[in-house]
């Protein structure tokens, strides 16, 4: 266990538990960029850069935002605040308590420590676009298709009809 | 205790963590964030696998990953989007007051 | 002769490495990432001052007058004047304003920008970091700049703000993919995300031609394409709705005053230098010199003078073009750019597999200009002179 993880673990922790804490949603999504930007450095730190740089993409440029978007289009305009959390949020609790509390039974009683840290392995992009075009292209496409049909699909969902009503 | 479960129990408490959040929070955006810190815990799962794994080179933790973030993306937008719906339709995202099946 | 030449092109590389040579080795990796980062801060920041005095007097000739001309010879010390002027004004935060993330908004965004230089080659040997996936890296670097911008207009708590915060995101967004998309080309054609890599394969010459992507049909559309998009990227002028002074005073940093106004002004310059700077990389071969007989000049004097170039065309641009209308600009996005940076990744395709000579020239510069004619005609069909009515005004 050396430092860095022990940083990055305690950044990634706290920046989503405030995500999933805070009262005000806007401060929760910028609490969550910082979260997710742990986990992308968590992945720089395994040696997976290209995962890493594209989680910093994906959740910070888009997800983030995207979500902020969602938060401005729907302030409600009422002036009382509504409580933060649900009205059965102990059984919520307890129940999210006792999966971390089962799988950390699990992690500690399981054989993994038995496994040594391999070297480090030599992850060059070039490998992972021939991984992508030869062995997983099926997936790609299929990826592909389903980030049409998102992007399709959100459109026609999110879109003003109340042009055609009148 | 080695590297590994650091960062399998890491990510199960990411996981949690999420977990709470889509279970306990009224508003719908905050509770689709939650799902995507449950997503985000698995790829954390698959990249520290894929690491002390006995065959890096396959790179099959890293597809998987990548496939992942790509899925988490679409559901994201997917997701926002129905909100924006609803939202349109009752007037709110809270989800203790949006309780009425009927349009 | 041809030895000393070599040694002035490399003179920042040499000088390091004899500054490094009095210290410990451990602490050798620590330093040198360190002078390098201070002398990337020092040169952009200074050139950021050179720039907004030519900006100023540049835009001053262009509309007839004369811009600075008090401080110092010919106006050149203005900057100076400007720093100290924000520096001792007082720093106004509003009272309804989110005061943590108030305060956060500019650092971030300077930060974000400066952080981007991390992986531009500046000369030969002259990088900070040569990533693996470095092209990747700009692009994740550049969506933290959207998020330093919404947290401004948001946490000001102030409609113009907003505003300028939501145009903005929405503006940037819009421009992100076709300027990804046209800078995919080039990762095509170069097979590497690695900024050395991509200059490298530029910095080679047919007689005393280099191969430049730009002088491709494909990498001239890509440059083109890039260049618009960055130019909406870094919020300026024509694309410069999100701070439209006439409509919305100064957009998301309306709200800001003293230094924190001078930070978010760094760092939309020292941004939009990095844009022009990965566009040079791309394209225009990085530091690699125009003809093979000029390779002489050290490394880093091309890239300056590559970057400066653009960056007169920015202001050149700047006073040239009126601003566009918000459906226009996301027309021009979402109809001319993005059908157009998708056919040019085909086009690059096709340049890449059909065997090199006039034949391939001539089906590559087809597949590029007939579609762009085409959609600049449809978009302007559409255009029927009439009053126009507004939605909100009446």
């Amino acid at each position: 266990m050396n430092v860095s993880f022990i940083l990055l673990a305690i950044i990634t922790v706290v920046g989503t538990a405030a995500a999933m804490g805070m009262r005000n949603a806007v401060h929760c999504v910028l609490a969550l960029t910082v979260g997710l930007a742990g986990v992308a450095a968590l992945y720089l730190q395994l040696g997976a850069q290209f995962v890493g740089f594209t989680q910093i993409m994906v959740y910070v440029g888009a997800v983030a935002i995207l979500a902020v978007f969602a938060i401005m289009m729907t302030h409600s305009p009422e002036p009382a605040k509504p409580p933060t959390f649900s009205s059965f949020w102990t059984v919520g609790s307890v129940v999210a308590a006792s999966v971390f509390a089962v799988l950390a039974w699990a992690i500690h009683s399981s054989s993994l420590a038995a496994h040594t840290l391999p070297p480090q392995p030599e992850v060059t992009v070039q490998q992972i676009g021939d991984a992508l075009m030869h062995r997983f292209v099926l997936p790609l496409e299929l990826m592909g298709l389903l980030l049409t049909a998102a992007l399709i699909g959100a459109v026609v969902i999110a879109m003003n009809h109340r042009e055609e009503i009148k | 205790m080695n590297s590994l479960q650091n960062y399998l129990l890491l990510s199960s408490l990411l996981f949690s963590i999420g977990l709470a959040g889509a279970l306990i929070r009224r508003n719908a955006i905050l509770v689709l964030i939650g799902i995507e810190l449950m997503l985000n815990a698995a790829n954390l799962n698959l990249i520290a696998f894929w690491r002390f794994g006995p065959n890096p080179a396959a790179l099959t933790g890293i597809m998987f990953a990548i496939f992942s973030i790509s899925i988490a993306a679409a559901e994201a937008a997917v997701g926002l989007g129905i909100i924006l719906a609803a939202y349109r339709h009752s007037k709110t995202t809270d989800l203790d007051r949006m309780n009425s099946l009927r349009g | 002769m041809n030895l000393k030449l070599d040694q002035l092109d490399q003179i920042f590389v040499i000088l390091n490495n004899w500054l490094l040579g009095y210290l410990p080795p451990v602490v050798r990796p620590l330093c040198s990432s360190i002078l390098a980062i201070a002398l990337i801060l020092v040169t952009f920041a200074l050139l950021f001052a050179i720039t907004t005095v030519l900006e100023r007097k540049g835009l001053g000739r262009i509309q007839n007058r004369f811009g600075p001309n008090r401080v110092g010879p010919c106006g050149f010390l203005q900057p100076i004047a400007d720093g100290i002027k924000s520096l001792t004004k007082e720093d106004i935060v509003p009272n309804p304003a989110d005061h943590v993330v108030h305060f956060l908004a500019p650092v971030l965004l300077v930060a974000a920008a400066f952080m981007a230089y991390a992986v531009l080659p500046i000369g030969r040997n002259m990088i900070l970091v040569d990533m693996n996936a470095g092209v990747l890296y700009f692009f994740a670097i550049g969506s933290l700049m959207e998020l330093a911008v919404f947290m401004a207009g948001w946490s000001s708590r102030s409609k113009y703000s907003l505003l300028g915060a939501m145009r903005a995101i929405a503006q940037m967004i819009s421009y992100e993919v076709p300027l990804v998309l046209a800078s995919i080309v080039v990762i095509m054609q170069s097979g590497s995300l690695s900024t050395v890599s991509i200059v490298n394969m530029q910095a080679t010459y047919t007689g005393i031609w280099p191969h430049w992507f730009v002088f491709t049909p494909w990498g001239f559309a890509g440059f083109a394409l890039f260049m618009i998009a960055a130019t909406a990227e870094s919020n300026r002028s024509p694309f410069d709705l999100p701070e439209g002074e006439s409509e919305i005073i100064a957009g998301y940093y309306t709200e800001y005053s003293g230094f924190k106004f001078a930070l978010f002004f760094l760092g939309e310059y020292i941004g939009m230098f990095a844009t022009s700077a990965m566009a040079i990389t791309l394209f225009l071969g990085g530091w690699s010199a125009p003809f093979s007989f000029l390779t002489w000049i050290p490394s880093y004097f091309w890239f300056f003078a590559k970057l400066l170039t653009i960056i007169l065309t920015f202001i050149w641009v700047r006073g040239t073009l009126p601003r566009l209308r918000m459906d226009q600009l996301m027309n021009l996005a979402w109809e001319f750019m993005l059908p157009m940076t998708l056919l040019n990744l085909l086009t690059a395709g096709v340049w890449h597999f059909m065997p090199a000579g006039a034949l391939r020239w001539l089906i590559c510069g087809a597949m590029v200009v007939v579609p762009c004619i085409l959609l600049s005609r449809g978009l302007k069909q559409r255009k029927k002179f009439q009053v126009r009515k507004y939605r909100f005004s009446e």
